[in-house]
């Protein structure tokens, strides 16, 4: 059975990746699977989603069918994760 | 030289600009945001390869370095290894760079000192400075618990300085194994004991050319000079408008000339006395002083500059530059005795640089 996922990246984190794009299917069990999957994918990306604790940064947000997801989240298989910035800054 | 080029490195809250010039330095050019417009704490350049490095970190995305080695053009960027361990407090933003002996050195906050030997691909934790005993009684300053201040000695690569509000200088004569507190003769008047071993509010220390055992430094509290290498600060603010500010700036080849831009006071609203903007030179290490105002705003000028905001370049006669918290950038390039507005309506310039190429 096949894990794959949908995941839909914000446009400031594509900034950071040149050939990185907004919406990719991938193998993925869990949110922290889905990115390892994307730092394997795009050397780096991890650590612009992720802190060190290791936790997802504080004004990231991961939604997982329209729910907010930590890095333990499962994944059903064929689910929508949408990874979005935070409304923060100034 | 005809052809040589001369770069103004402005870090900013909204990305990394650059300046350029002709040796005149009187027709300026400006080009950026760069870095997708992250908040910048500190833009340097490798003189002995020209890569631009810049560090600072993003809301949303946390801290890296980001690198250019086409002058601009073009940025990377890598935070590969600039993490502490899991469980511990996660890096918030890179606050300092320094590059020396083939090493690139990170200052974070909190405070923590990194280093890479790949030219900002991947960065090692000098846990030393983190061993080291005074460490649970750091206290942090207005801006956090930063390490705000790397000075790698320029002819022993085991020897470096760091900065660390409010915690003070520290050296490390063994490439950060070990460090001691530097900060005798500094005082610290907002804590019990105005003379403790740490806990100094260190705002900026640079190294005199040409005597690399003297070291200048701008405090929260006062100006000082130290000529062993920062185990005895002496005080050099007699004749300054007040014992507070950010920013200092050495004379490329003087040693005895330092700038300083000295700020009305730290409960006042640190901006320049008198909203008169002057730098302050000295050309006999201290000892006295010259306000240097011809071409800067004198009424109405409420901004401070911050402690990485002013630099000197190796030309002849030498540049002197600073950036306000205004978004405004001054030059002189003539040791400070005429100044112009280089640019204006920027972003909160958070560091001065310059490069020659």
């Amino acid at each position: 059975m096949s894990d794959a996922v949908t995941v839909v990246l914000p446009a400031a984190l594509l900034a950071l990746f040149p050939g990185a794009v907004r919406r990719l299917e991938i193998d993925a069990g869990t949110v922290r699977d889905a990115i390892d999957a994307l730092d394997a994918r795009w050397p780096g990306m991890r650590d612009r989603l992720c802190d060190s604790r290791p936790a997802i940064r504080r004004h990231i947000n991961v939604f997982v069918a329209g729910e907010r997801a930590t890095l333990r989240t499962r994944l059903p298989p064929g689910v929508e994760i949408f990874v979005m910035t935070a409304v923060s800054g100034g | 030289m005809a052809d040589q080029k001369l770069l103004l490195l402005l870090g900013t809250r909204k990305g990394v600009f650059i300046a350029s010039s002709d040796a005149a330095r009187q027709n300026w050019s400006l080009a950026g945001p760069f870095c997708e417009t992250w908040p910048v704490n500190h833009v340097i350049a490798d003189p002995t390869t020209g890569t631009i490095y810049a560090g600072g970190g993003n809301a949303w995305f946390g801290p890296a370095v980001w690198k250019s080695t086409d002058l601009g053009a073009s940025w990377t960027h890598s935070s590969a290894g600039l993490a502490y361990a899991q469980g511990e407090t996660p890096i918030n933003t890179v606050w300092s760079l320094a590059a020396g002996h083939g090493a690139l050195y990170a200052g974070v906050e909190p405070a923590g000192l990194f280093r890479s030997d790949d030219e900002g691909a991947t960065w090692t934790h000098i846990d030393g400075l983190q061993n080291h005993p005074s460490r649970p009684r750091w206290q942090p300053g207005g801006a956090g618990l930063i390490l705000h201040g790397i000075i790698p000695h320029p002819e022993d690569a085991a020897k470096l300085w760091v900065m660390i509000s409010a915690v003070g200088v520290f050296f490390s004569g063994d490439g950060g194994t070990s460090w001691e507190a530097r900060n005798r003769g500094s005082r610290a008047d907002f804590l019990p004991d105005p003379a403790p071993e740490f806990g100094q509010c260190v705002h900026c220390v640079v190294l005199a050319a040409n005597m690399p055992e003297r070291l200048y430094q701008q405090s929260h509290t006062g100006m000082y000079r130290s000529d062993d290498a920062g185990q005895n600060w002496h005080s050099i603010e007699a004749g300054l408008p007040s014992s507070f500010g950010f920013p200092a700036a050495a004379h490329p080849r003087d040693p005895d000339t330092l700038y300083l831009l000295p700020l009305n006071g730290d409960t006042v609203g640190r901006y320049v006395p008198d909203a008169a903007a002057a730098v302050w030179r000295t050309r006999d290490a201290g000892v006295s002083w010259q306000a240097l105002r011809a071409g800067l705003p004198q009424q109405n000028a409420y901004f401070g500059v911050l402690r990485q905001a002013m630099a000197t370049d190796r030309l002849t006669p030498a540049g002197v530059y600073f950036g306000t918290t205004g978004g405004a950038v001054y030059g002189s390039a003539d040791e400070g005795e005429s100044w112009a507005c280089i640019a204006q309506h920027l972003p909160a310039i958070t560091s001065v640089e310059t490069l020659l190429v």
